[in-house]
């Protein structure tokens, strides 16, 4: 288990035992097409587990993963999913929208 | 499902106390928000303390500014659920996010605060950005 990562276990309005990142936006690259925007619910060695969730694909509206998240940083995302499970194993970065600049 | 109110009040008061009118009823929020002159502040409060235990005292102590806005209102996400889905139809086209903050000016939004510009910063940061966007947008030059 990596540090800043515990067990996914408490559900607790005062978010017990949750990772670091719990209740922070973060956008969640992948090595795929795919990028994520959501509230980080937990995260640990096997799976990121967002809420919230809203995805994009790369080009899709004629925008670029970075055109997207861009746009995602200014005002925020409209979820089309209410929580997701990312395997790990596709994550390529997990990074607070709160500290995407715009080009 | 709202939380217990006798756990949320501390959250109200918080606000309450620095001088914001707490709009609880779709009513209060019209009236809040229909005015179209002069400025107006409404934070969405909310519970989580990943941000929310930033953004009330940010607020506090940005109202402690020289300049603020003419007017200063809070509404509940997740409480007070009608009059909270009453104050986003102001700003519809941004997404829903809690807590944010929303500064008004002549009627129209003209500036806001999403909850992820909140998330992992110090009160003080959140402050440093509302007292900016006060003297830009309150401020007798800025009115005139």
């Amino acid at each position: 288990m990596r540090r800043g990562r515990r067990v996914l276990t408490a559900v607790g309005t005062f978010h017990q035992g949750k990772s670091d990142l719990h209740g922070i936006t973060v956008v969640v690259d992948t090595t795929g097409p795919e990028i994520f925007v959501g509230r980080c619910d937990d995260e640990d060695d096997e799976v990121v587990i967002l809420l919230d969730v809203d995805v994009h694909r790369d080009g899709d509206d004629g925008r670029s993963k970075r055109e997207y998240v861009e746009r995602a940083a200014q005002f925020g995302v409209w979820k089309k999913h209410d929580r997701m499970v990312i395997p790990r194993a596709q994550v390529v970065s997990v990074k607070p929208l709160g500290e995407v600049t715009s080009a | 499902m709202p939380y217990p109110e006798l756990m949320i009040k501390p959250m109200r008061d918080e606000l309450v106390m620095a001088g914001m009118e707490e709009l609880r009823t779709v009513e209060q929020v019209e009236a809040f928000l229909s005015p179209q002159e002069g400025t107006a502040l409404l934070v969405i409060n909310s519970v989580c303390g990943c941000a929310a235990g930033q953004a009330r005292p940010g607020v506090r102590s940005a109202l402690e500014s020289a300049v603020k806005p003419d007017r200063l209102g809070t509404v509940f996400a997740g409480q007070d659920v009608e009059a909270a889905a009453r104050a986003r139809q102001y700003f519809a086209d941004i997404p829903p996010s809690s807590p944010s903050i929303a500064l008004f000016k002549d009627g129209e939004l003209a500036y806001f605060v999403p909850r992820h510009r909140i998330e992992n910063r110090s009160a003080e940061e959140v402050a440093a950005d509302l007292i900016g966007a006060f003297d830009r947008l309150c401020g007798a030059v800025a009115a005139s």
